[in-house]
Parts: C-alpha cells; sequence; structure tokens
C-alpha cells in the first residue's frame, strides 16, 4: 500500500477544562492543522477507560491522542491527569503485545492557553502516523 | 433512544463556519441519520430568528433532542439550552456540535473540513439521543461562612460577609489577628502606618457581633459539601483567660525564659509568657508551650505568682470544635522564601545581612529600635545601605514567578531611609522594576528623582566581606560595567511563597494548588476567587503574590461570592454524576479508591454515591473493573456510539 495518500484517522479525547479549551484557542487563534483529528469532549482525561483507547484501534482508528490538564497541579479533579498518565502508561505495554506500536497513543497536557501547543501536536502525531501507515489488524 | 427525534440545526455563523464547511452538505448528510428526523442551516443560529427557527422546528417536528453545530460550547451552549428549555425539552436533550473553533477555523480543505464536520455532529446526534434528561440536585444551606486566615485579607472577607447578616467564624492560627500587616511599617504609594489602619479593622472584628474569632486554632478537617460543610477545628491552649487578663505585663517580667521573637523576625527577643504586639487581638497574653518551663513538669510557676489577675491557667488543653457551614475563605497569605536556600548575598552568615520585612521591623515606631535604622551588628546608623531586589524571584534555581509586591516596599524601604537618614545613599539592585498600579509608578519615579536613591539595573551576583566591610558585587547592565559597592547593610526583598502549611490544608480541603504551592483558582480571568470545590473561595496573598489594597479587593471579592452563595435558600447541584449499578457492582472498592471527592463510599458491600460530593469527573467510571459505575451522560455506551460514528 502506498503510504503517500495515507490520511490516518485520530480520535482525540480531550478533557474539558484544559485540551479542549486549548483546541478551542487554537480556532479562536486560527491555526491551522490537519483535519485528521476527531475531538471528544470528555469531562477529565482521568475519565478515559483503556477500553476507549483499544476500541477506538479496533474500529479503524490509526491514532489515539489523550488530552489533558499539565500535571502536577493543573487537573480540575485534582489527579484526574496522573490517572489518565498511569492508565497511558499501562497501555502503552499492552499494546505493543497485541502488535500495536504503542506510538499509536499519545498523551499531551495542553493547558486552555495553549492553542499554540494544540496545533503543533496534531501536526506532529498526524506527520509521525503517516510515517507509521495505517494500522493493520489481524 | 431508538424512538428520539432529533433536529440538527447547522449554523454559518456568517462566513465563519460556511466559507470552510458546506453546511447544507453537513445538514442533508446528517438527515440520513435514523433519529434525524428534522435537519436545517442558517446564517445565524443564535439570532432571534436562528432562535425562532429551532423552536418552531421543535414544536412541528415534536422533537426530542436537538443538536445545534455551530461554535465551542463555552460560547452558546446555554443560549440553545435556554431555547430547548422554553420549548419544553430537557436542559441535556441540546448539545453543541463544535464545528468552527476545532473544524472550520482551522482547516482550509473545504472537502475535508465538511467531512470532519459530519463526523463531529454525528457523534454527537449518537452522544444526544442517549442523553438521559436530568435534573439538578437541590440543597439547602447552612448560612454560615469560615474564613481561614486573620491577616487583612481574611479580616475583610469576615467583615464584609458578616455585615451582610451572615455568622462568620475566623480561625487564625497564630495568637493573634493581623497577619503580615501588623508586621509592616508604612505602606506605598502613601505611607500610611500599617498599624494605624490595621488596627481599627483589628478591633472591628473582634467587636463585630456576627464573627466568632478562634485564634492559636487549625482545621484539621473538612468533610461535606457545598452549603453544608462540616469543619473541625483544633484550638490550641492559650493558658490565659482572655477575659480575665489586663495586659498588665506583671507575668512578662518575672518570666525567666528568653526566645527569639519571631514577629520582630529574630531582631529581638521575648519571653515565654508574651503578647505578639501591643495591639495585639484578642488583647492578652499568651504562653509558648515550647519555651515555657512551668508546663509540664511544673518547675517555675512565675509568672502565674505575679499574676494578679489569676489569668493563668497552666492545665488549659487542646479543644475540638465542630462547626457546620456554607462557604469557606481561604486567606492564608504568605511567607518569605527560606533564606538558608540563598547562599550567595550572605543572609544568616553577615549579621547585617536582613530580609525586608527586618527592615520593615526596623522601620517600626514599635519595632526593635522604635524607627531607628541601625545596623543589627554595632547599632550604628548605616551610611550606606543596599537594597536588593529579586531575591529568588524570576530565577529559574529558586521560584520563576515575579513576586509582584517587592518592586514598590523597595521604593519605599529606600524613601523611608533617605527620611531617616538623609545624608545616606541608598542603592536599589533590581532587574526590572514593576509598578503597575495606581500612582506606584509615580511613586518610584519620586523616590529615584527626588531623594536621589540609585538604581542599578542588574542582578547581583553576591555579597561579600572585606576587612570587615560588606560589598555588593553587580553588573550594571545598563552602563556594562562591573561593579563592586562597599555598603553598610543590606536588605533582600526575599521572594514571597506559600505559607508551609498551605499544601497540607489544600488536601484538607480537596482544592488544587499550582506548582508553587499557591491556590488555584478556577479559571485566572473570569472565576478568580473560586475553587473547584464550590463554596470554597480564595483571597489573598495565599492565592498569588499581591499587595494589600489587592488582597483587600479580592477578599471582598470573595465575599461577595460566599455572600451570593449563602443569601440563596436552595442551591442546585449540577446532575451529570456517578451511577452504580448494584446488580454489577462488586464491592471491591476501586472507585472510593480513587474518588477525588470522598464521594464513594462502600456500604453493605455496595458502592455508594454521595450525589453532592461527586463533581462528575468520571475517574470512577473508568476505573470501575465491572463497569458497575457509569457517568451519567458520558456513560461507556455513549462514548463508544461517538467513536464507532467517527471512524
Amino acid at each position: 500500500m502506498k503510504s503517500n495518500g495515507f490520511e490516518p484517522r485520530i480520535i482525540a479525547f480531550l478533557c474539558r477544562w484544559c485540551a479542549y479549551a486549548g483546541a478551542d484557542l487554537a480556532g479562536v487563534s486560527r491555526l491551522e492543522y490537519p483535519p485528521n483529528i476527531v475531538p471528544i469532549l470528555m469531562p477529565c482525561s482521568g475519565r478515559v477507560d483503556a477500553q476507549y483507547v483499544l476500541l477506538a484501534f479496533k474500529n479503524g482508528a490509526d491514532g489515539v491522542l489523550i488530552g489533558g490538564c499539565h500535571t502536577p497541579n493543573d487537573c480540575h479533579y485534582i489527579s484526574g491527569n496522573y490517572k489518565a498518565l498511569k492508565r497511558y502508561a499501562l497501555l502503552r505495554k499492552y499494546l505493543k503485545d497485541i502488535g500495536i506500536n504503542p506510538r499509536r497513543l499519545r498523551i499531551e497536557w495542553i493547558s486552555a492557553t495553549e492553542g499554540q501547543k494544540f496545533a503543533r501536536v496534531i501536526e506532529e502525531f498526524t506527520n509521525e502516523l503517516k510515517k507509521l501507515g495505517p494500522l493493520k489488524l489481524r | 433512544m431508538l424512538n428520539e427525534r432529533v433536529g440538527v440545526f447547522v449554523c454559518h455563523c456568517g462566513r465563519n463556519i460556511a466559507s470552510t464547511v458546506d453546511v447544507k452538505k453537513v445538514a442533508e448528510e446528517i438527515a440520513k441519520h435514523p433519529n434525524v428526523v428534522f435537519s436545517t442551516d442558517y446564517k445565524y443560529m443564535c439570532s432571534d430568528p436562528g432562535q425562532k427557527l429551532i423552536k418552531d422546528a421543535i414544536r412541528e417536528n415534536k422533537l426530542t433532542a436537538v443538536v445545534v453545530a455551530a461554535c465551542s460550547p463555552s460560547m452558546h451552549e446555554t443560549t440553545f439550552r435556554k431555547v430547548c428549555k422554553d420549548m419544553g425539552l430537557n436542559w441535556y436533550k441540546c448539545e453543541i456540535a463544535n464545528i468552527r473553533e476545532q473544524c472550520s477555523w482551522v482547516h482550509t480543505d473545504m472537502k475535508k473540513a465538511t467531512e470532519k464536520a459530519i463526523k463531529i455532529v454525528k457523534s454527537t446526534v449518537e452522544k444526544v439521543i442517549r442523553n438521559e434528561p436530568l435534573t439538578p440536585i437541590e440543597l439547602g444551606i447552612k448560612k454560615r461562612c469560615l474564613v481561614i486566615g486573620g491577616g487583612i485579607a481574611g479580616m475583610q472577607a469576615a467583615l464584609d460577609v458578616a455585615n451582610a447578616g451572615y455568622e462568620v467564624i475566623l480561625v487564625e492560627k497564630s495568637p493573634t489577628l493581623g497577619g503580615r500587616m501588623a508586621q509592616l511599617a508604612e505602606t506605598f504609594p502613601t505611607l500610611d502606618c500599617a498599624q494605624c489602619i490595621l488596627t481599627p479593622k483589628m478591633v472591628e472584628v473582634a467587636r463585630h457581633p456576627k464573627i466568632r474569632i478562634l485564634t492559636l486554632s487549625e482545621v484539621i478537617n473538612v468533610d461535606g459539601f457545598v452549603g453544608n460543610f462540616r469543619v473541625r477545628i483544633k484550638k490550641n491552649p492559650r493558658y490565659i483567660d482572655v477575659d480575665k487578663c489586663i495586659m498588665c505585663g506583671d507575668c512578662e517580667k518575672v518570666c525567666p525564659v528568653s526566645v527569639p521573637n519571631e514577629f520582630d523576625r529574630g531582631l529581638t527577643l521575648r519571653k515565654a509568657i508574651y503578647i505578639p504586639f501591643p495591639q495585639a487581638v484578642p488583647p492578652a497574653y499568651v504562653i509558648d508551650p515550647n519555651a515555657c518551663l512551668g508546663l509540664n513538669p511544673i518547675i517555675c510557676g512565675e509568672c502565674a505568682d505575679a499574676c494578679e489577675q489569676q489569668a493563668i491557667n497552666y492545665d488549659d488543653s487542646v479543644q475540638y470544635i465542630e462547626e457546620e457551614v456554607g462557604a469557606i475563605i481561604v486567606a492564608t497569605g504568605y511567607e518569605l522564601y527560606p533564606k538558608e536556600k540563598i547562599g550567595e548575598y550572605g543572609y544568616g552568615k553577615y549579621i547585617d545581612v536582613i530580609d525586608s520585612l527586618q527592615y520593615e521591623r526596623l522601620l517600626s515606631s514599635t519595632g526593635p529600635t522604635g524607627g531607628k535604622i541601625v545596623r543589627p551588628s554595632d547599632g550604628k546608623v548605616p551610611k550606606r545601605i543596599a537594597f536588593i531586589q529579586c531575591v529568588g524571584s524570576r530565577d529559574v534555581n529558586h521560584v520563576e514567578y515575579c513576586s509582584k509586591i517587592c518592586c514598590m516596599y523597595t521604593a519605599k524601604h529606600a524613601l523611608m531611609y533617605k527620611h531617616l537618614v538623609p545624608d545616606g545613599q541608598a542603592y536599589v539592585f533590581y532587574i526590572d522594576i514593576r509598578a503597575a498600579g495606581k500612582g506606584y509608578e509615580e511613586f518610584i519615579k519620586r523616590v529615584q528623582e527626588e531623594y536621589g536613591v540609585i538604581y542599578i539595573r542588574g542582578k547581583v551576583s553576591k555579597v561579600y566581606e572585606e576587612d570587615g566591610q560588606l560589598i555588593v558585587q553587580a553588573v550594571d547592565t545598563l552602563l556594562g560595567k562591573e561593579l563592586e559597592v562597599p555598603v553598610d547593610m543590606v536588605v533582600l526583598a526575599m521572594a514571597i511563597i506559600p505559607r508551609n502549611d498551605a499544601k497540607h490544608l489544600a488536601e484538607i480541603l480537596k482544592v488544587p494548588t499550582d506548582k508553587y504551592g499557591f491556590f488555584q483558582e478556577v479559571h485566572p480571568k473570569l472565576r478568580p476567587v473560586e475553587s473547584v470545590t464550590n463554596g470554597i473561595f480564595f483571597c489573598g496573598a495565599g492565592q498569588a503574590p499581591k499587595d494589600i489594597s489587592e488582597s483587600v479587593a479580592q477578599a471582598s471579592a470573595a465575599a461577595a461570592k460566599a455572600i451570593d452563595l449563602l443569601s440563596q435558600d436552595v442551591i442546585y447541584h449540577e446532575p451529570i454524576i456517578a451511577h452504580i449499578n448494584t446488580d454489577l457492582c462488586s464491592g471491591c472498592g476501586v472507585c472510593e479508591s480513587v474518588c477525588p471527592f470522598g464521594a464513594i463510599k462502600i456500604v453493605n458491600k455496595r458502592a455508594e454515591i454521595n450525589e453532592i460530593l461527586c463533581e462528575g469527573c468520571g475517574a470512577c467510571s473508568a476505573a470501575c473493573p465491572a463497569g458497575a459505575i457509569q457517568l451519567k451522560n458520558f456513560r461507556d455506551e455513549q462514548i463508544v456510539s461517538m467513536l464507532k460514528a467517527v471512524l
């Protein structure tokens, strides 16, 4: 398969307080980034169940982004970002075990003031997934 | 769910959306969804005709749910939910598909942006058809307020709340009200004497019939929730009966123990029985149990013998007080960055290098020198004095933030020096002068121009002593010259940090702090005094470095928020909270351990949710191994169906 015209599909679970607001700011600032990402609003990155990530891959996502508030102290719910971080660490191992490149899962702390960071992360992640090519599950 | 009748309204937002997203195509595509019975596009959905369009469509098509594809929910979610509510729909049966901020504004390729917009709208439809109609939870309110911290911010907040007619419990850790401001001499930029403007306020607080003052007290536990907090307070013994003590001072004269006086920041000694300062409130002596010889075992007892009032009671003990309050205002204030962490300026090594609060004590007419500027080492008047700004502040090795008040008080310090030592020379070493405030810039100019204080732009590298002479080594970055300035005394404008127990208090209150330990407000611009925990408010320098006027303003703001809350008869709690399926719950307790708000308890081997404590983060849902806990309107099946809709 030619990777040239490949457009990865990315699901982004964005916490309402930081990453989602950061994505809004990217919009208000008119920062262009690739349209490969579809955002799903979550109350908190700590709400992102491991099964959502796996189901996203199973249903055809090439990459999954979890966006939350900066550690240590920005989480609106005190420690949700750490819960997400722990889950992310476990998920990476698990993904590796089942033959999915763990680089397809990314976690980023993006504050409500970091529109630029949001745009940059999406740009980087899309490019990385383009290099990795489509996810093929047996 | 299957019989939900959804209407989808795609907004052009003028050209903001329509120039990048083919809005007609979005409306057409979404019409194919089995639950979508109506879809249309319109130029400005938030306008009056746009809202009318939605209302008419709800009526004519008997819609049970609405999706508005428009700007971010932070803009108009409330607007459109009100429209739906007016038409008899539940508040939560309207959802916003954000196709402006997160689609049209960030993409240029119309085909791709349109595809993405369709996905966003589809996933939102999948969510809304599975949204439960919810009703906000109603609660009663305890119409009382707890204020933690008896400094200027805490006192102002207490007065404002009490004057509005609500009872206030003011908890202060030290033996007296007054806080940091009581230690200050004059205040910038008016040079009002701090004590003169502070003490009337202290008296006002003490006399207020609605304010109960608990000094020597700490909050040790907080349970409950907005409107209904249960607070446990530890009141440490004073060993003096406040009602009997007449402040005669006979006890102090006979006390054989002397220890450094923390109020004068160690420049003087005090006895084990002491008053922090003459205008202390409550006006009574206190025994320092760590210094006193007489408490246990009784080997002294001199003060009790001397006290004609028989006010001294060595058997006084810790009391635990339980209170119920509706609102909590946190005003714990600041301290200075620890001197041990900054060795290069010789503080702690050279006795004539002092910190800014020690200098305030020297300036104070009630201070150790009665308001004279003299060197701690030999009592001589310093003829050359250096003030060093940003000691620890704006420094990656210490704290990165600006401590905000140092530029102004240093200018005041230099000015007061010139008042007291007109023939002396003052040097101020600074990085930048930050004098944003009413009359502040003018004040700095006055100090520089009228008083001839020499301002040198450059960070001091070190302070050292040579043949008994202090020397400040620095670079004047404006002249590009290295300097070595001999001086008789050095004053360090130390960085401001949160009080050392603020972190512990934050844990008790279950509120976040920022990376430096300052209390974290919900939103820096729009909700600057509220915490994420409803009913808890912040003010003063415990939230961020700030001067007296800002602390007072913020205290009044926090009080206004508390009064707003206490004036309600019922309050409403967001109903997007966790729900337990008891058939699936095994009582393993994982949810209880991950809940940051203590909202889950295992009762009879089943998890139970306290609906009021639950803030709706969903940590429990994600952690439950059985899928027994679901966050309402963010249930697993909703998120999974949203996922599938976009892939």
